[in-house]
């Protein structure tokens, strides 16, 4: 049995499908964060994927893979920016769970 | 000569009413020589002019060639040239004038740049060679009319006839600029000569046409002051009597008569606007000079005569008779502008006292002003050989010869005109001194009773072949000829001279000796109840328009607009708002559950 | 790649990841999360991507997953512990991603290009740190110096945030 871009794209789809229940059902504020990277880095391997499977000129795709490389950075510096709230936050309310935080409604 | 030269005679004018208006208001003395030298600049320039050859120069102003073009140019013709004459030669005499008659005005240097401003503006009309520009120094022509008007602001009625004048002028003023997009529409240009150029090769639609050149009668109707909008006229002497005498006499009325000469070509185009164009006229001329014989206000009386010959010159240009239209309106500018200065003599000399029937005798107390003004009243009447005979004559030579009924009207208002002018005649300068300020009158001094002598000459020559034929040019001459030998031309003129007679004779019964009106009649008193009629309509159609404007803005725009969106606002958020309930992880399920069912959308059904 | 190191690699990452959302213990979630990208970066390896697979290992192994350590011990966060079972939440989830791999399962079933194989490259070691970076720096070299400047907001904010009297 020969492996097909299929293969990927259900790992991928499975890793997604479980960074999304983590972020529905856990409930630490930091936990939540990293469902959210799971969410992220299953884009990234669709991506790779793709980019191996539609060779240009014999080659990957290298425009996915650039567009992977910018997903990582901006993922990086919104794990920074993230981190630094959930600091600032736990510093107000003394807590990282999210059904503590439950101010903004009417 | 240069084909530039006419433009320095724009550039006078302009020139001194900047250097007026900016530098030298504080200074009475030099303002008016400023003015007065700009004038006899202009004069001397235009009879350069005058005898110079035809030509025409412009600069391109708006210039989106082949879409639209619209240059500022002036053009020098037979029609020009007589204009130029009237307007720089009235004017001169009467910037002469003002200087004695405005001398104790405190405000003499607001009131000379003004002239001179309009002396720039009708200046303009006269020259330009295309409606854009015509229309822009007509409008110019406005505004200063409406400054010169309301030159005694803080005289309450001065102010409230400015106004009269300025929005009666603004209602004709947007018929003309509809008539004047109609035309360019129509022929793509606005230039005069290229229009004619182009009229034989466009067959436009009759009702069009029809439209087109009746919109633009409208601007005369406004400027020349014919029914229904004459009411400004006898209003605007509130003003200054030399600006009566050169605006509201001699050439901006005369504007609408001129420009409609100019653009006679376009008035053939339609037989319907060219009757109606007639019958306005008539009309005019009649009910005018109906209202000036029950006047008791020297001015008032002059102004409405003025109306009574404006309506005479629109007649003859709706009859296909440019030629005797501005005959008439060259003439009429000499002794109109006589009368009226006469009349200011008089004013001064009796210290701002304007009803004739507290005048009478003063055939002694001023024999200046009395000689001349016997001259202008006798050309105004169409006394045989005075200059009005002749001009009056020409006009109704072409009534007769194209709508008798038409020339019924006109020869009764020749008996009318007649009958009022020898009214105030007999009443002001014979009889009885019956006023204080009557008994003390005296002459003016040279400068006012100088321009009087030349104009009471001008008025008896005028009419004279010589001077007419090389006024008006060979064209407009030639027609008046043509004419004259259709026939009809003896009748016509023993009628005219009879009618004549029976007026002045009349007039002269009637009036002699009378210390008070011997008839009246409300009516034509109170001027056919226009100003009234005017005022009703105009409140009732306010009242309505504010009525319905007032239930609009209360259900419509504050019920339903203004309330009704704040208040669907306020609902929407209302129910809205139950969705923050503040819980990321049902956001977040809200969420996923919006993408599963987006996919199940775009993929599976 | 083998399918057998693929289905290793796989199954790898699909376990670790379960991992971090079924540990209680935040430090085990998060090295979970380590083992679970780890395996990731061996993917990228079997489809050919070496630089993308060296920078997961060193942003997301190293760098990022540093930070979640640290900053789970600067809180000083234990063990949650159990509290009553929220029903309507794991439904709801477990509801939403249930559906979403369903979903997935049929599209990729229905999609015919997915089913071949992946295609041979021209040569079998390509320098692709070379390619990436000429794609970078030749096509992309706006998004990079603007991607740039994100990353020094991104610092300025933190600090920002992080200072402890805001004024």
């Amino acid at each position: 049995m020969t492996l097909t871009l299929n293969h990927y794209l259900l790992v991928s789809g499975l890793l997604f499908a479980i960074g999304f229940a983590g972020v529905m059902l856990r409930r630490n504020i930091i936990i939540i964060f990293m469902c959210l990277e799971l969410m992220l880095n299953a884009a990234n391997l669709s991506l790779v994927a793709f980019s191996r499977f539609n060779l240009v000129n014999g080659l990957p795709n290298y425009n996915a893979q650039v567009l992977v490389f910018f997903i990582i950075t901006v993922a990086a510096a919104e794990v920074a920016v993230g981190l630094a709230i959930i600091v600032a936050l736990y510093r107000a309310r003394q807590t990282t769970h999210v059904e503590d935080i439950n101010s903004l409604k009417f | 000569m240069d084909a530039r030269f006419p433009w320095f005679i724009l550039l006078a004018p302009l020139i001194s009413a900047v250097l007026i208006q900016l530098f030298t208001r504080q200074s009475r003395g030099l303002s008016a020589t400023i003015s007065v030298a700009s004038v006899c600049f202009t004069l001397l320039a235009s009879l350069f002019v005058f005898a110079g050859p035809d030509g025409s120069s412009e600069i391109p102003w708006l210039d989106f060639r082949p879409a639209f073009y619209v240059p500022i140019g002036v053009t020098v013709d037979a029609l020009s040239k007589v204009m130029l004459l009237v307007v720089t030669g009235v004017g001169a005499l009467v910037h002469i004038y003002s200087l004695v008659y405005m001398h104790e005005d405190e405000s003499e240097a607001r009131f000379f740049g003004n002239l001179s401003l309009f002396m720039f503006s009708m200046l303009g009309i006269v020259l330009a060679n295309n409606f854009a520009m015509m229309f822009i120094f007509w409008e110019l022509v406005g505004v200063s009319s409406y400054l010169l008007i309301g030159h005694w602001f803080t005289r309450d009625s001065a102010a409230k006839a400015a106004n009269k004048a300025f929005l009666a002028n603004r209602i004709g003023d947007f018929g003309f600029m509809l008539g004047i997009l109609m035309v360019w529409t129509a022929f793509g240009t606005v230039v005069f000569s290229e229009m004619e150029a182009v009229r034989d090769q466009l067959s436009l639609p009759a009702v069009f046409s029809t439209i087109a050149v009746l919109l633009i009668f409208c601007g005369a109707v406004g400027k020349s002051a014919q029914l229904p909008l004459h009411v400004w006229l006898p209003d605007a002497m509130e003003g200054p009597t030399p600006v009566s005498a050169l605006i509201h006499a001699a050439t901006m009325v005369a504007a609408g008569v001129y420009m409609l000469a100019r653009v006679s070509f376009l008035i053939e185009l339609s037989a319907t606007a060219q009757l109606i164009i007639a019958w306005v006229g008539i009309l005019t001329a009649v009910m005018a000079a109906l209202m000036a014989t029950q006047q008791d206000d020297i001015k008032r009386i002059l102004a409405y005569s003025t109306l009574s010959q404006l309506g005479y010159m629109i007649c003859a240009i709706g009859l296909a008779s440019p030629g005797a239209a501005m005959f008439h309106l060259f003439t009429h500018a000499f002794f109109k502008a006589l009368l009226f200065l006469g009349a200011g003599a008089i004013i001064h000399a009796l210290h701002h006292e304007q009803d004739i029937w507290r005048m009478g005798g003063l055939s002694k107390k001023m024999k200046w002003t009395f000689l001349t003004f016997t001259a202008g009243y006798l050309a105004l009447i169409g006394t045989p050989f005075f200059s009005g005979f002749f001009s009056k004559d020409a006009i109704l030579l072409a009534a007769w010869q194209q709508n008798k009924l038409i020339f019924l009207l006109g020869l009764a208002t020749a008996f009318l005109t007649a009958f009022y002018m020898t009214r105030l005649f007999v009443v002001t300068f014979l009889g009885q001194t019956r006023s204080d300020a009557a008994s003390h009158a005296h002459d003016g001094p040279a400068r006012m009773t100088v321009p009087l002598i030349i104009l009471a000459v001008l008025s008896v020559v005028a009419g004279y072949g010589f001077i007419s034929n090389a006024a008006l040019g060979h064209d407009l001459a030639q027609q008046l000829h043509l004419a004259h030998d259709a026939g009809g031309a003896i009748l016509v003129m023993i009628l005219a001279t009879v009618a004549f007679i029976v007026g002045a004779g009349g007039g002269w019964v009637l009036y002699k000796g009378q210390t008070k009106d011997p008839i009246l009649i409300p009516l034509f008193k109170n001027k056919f109840y226009f100003d009234e009629l005017y005022a009703a309509l105009i409140a009732g159609t306010q009242d309505l328009l504010a009525t319905i404007a007032r239930y609009i803005d209360q259900w419509f725009i504050d019920g339903l607009l203004v309330r009704g969106l704040s208040g669907a606002t306020w609902a929407t958020g209302f129910a809205l708002r139950f969705l923050q309930f503040g819980n990321l992880q049902g956001y977040a399920f809200l969420f996923g559950l919006g993408v599963v069912a987006t996919i199940y959308l775009l993929v599976f059904r | 790649m083998s399918p057998i190191l693929f289905y290793f690699f796989a199954a790898l990452t699909v376990v670790f990841a379960l991992a971090v959302v079924a540990n209680r213990n935040p430090v085990a979630s998060a090295l979970s999360l380590v083992v679970s990208f780890l395996g990731l970066a061996a993917l990228f390896v079997g489809l050919d991507a070496y630089f993308i697979a060296v920078i997961q290992v060193l942003v997301y192994a190293g760098a990022v997953m540093v930070l979640f350590l640290f900053i789970i011990m600067l809180l000083n966060i234990r063990a949650e512990e159990r509290r009553k079972l929220n029903l309507p939440a794991y439904a709801g989830g477990g509801l939403v991603a249930v559906a979403f791999v369903t979903q997935l399962w049929f599209v990729l079933q229905k999609f015919e290009a997915g089913k071949s194989a992946f295609p041979a490259m021209a040569e079998t070691n390509v320098d692709d740190v070379r390619h990436v970076g000429n794609t970078l720096f030749a096509t992309f070299n706006l998004p990079f110096q603007v991607i740039g400047v994100l990353i020094l907001v991104a610092t300025i904010g933190v600090i920002v945030l992080s200072k402890r009297e805001l004024k």
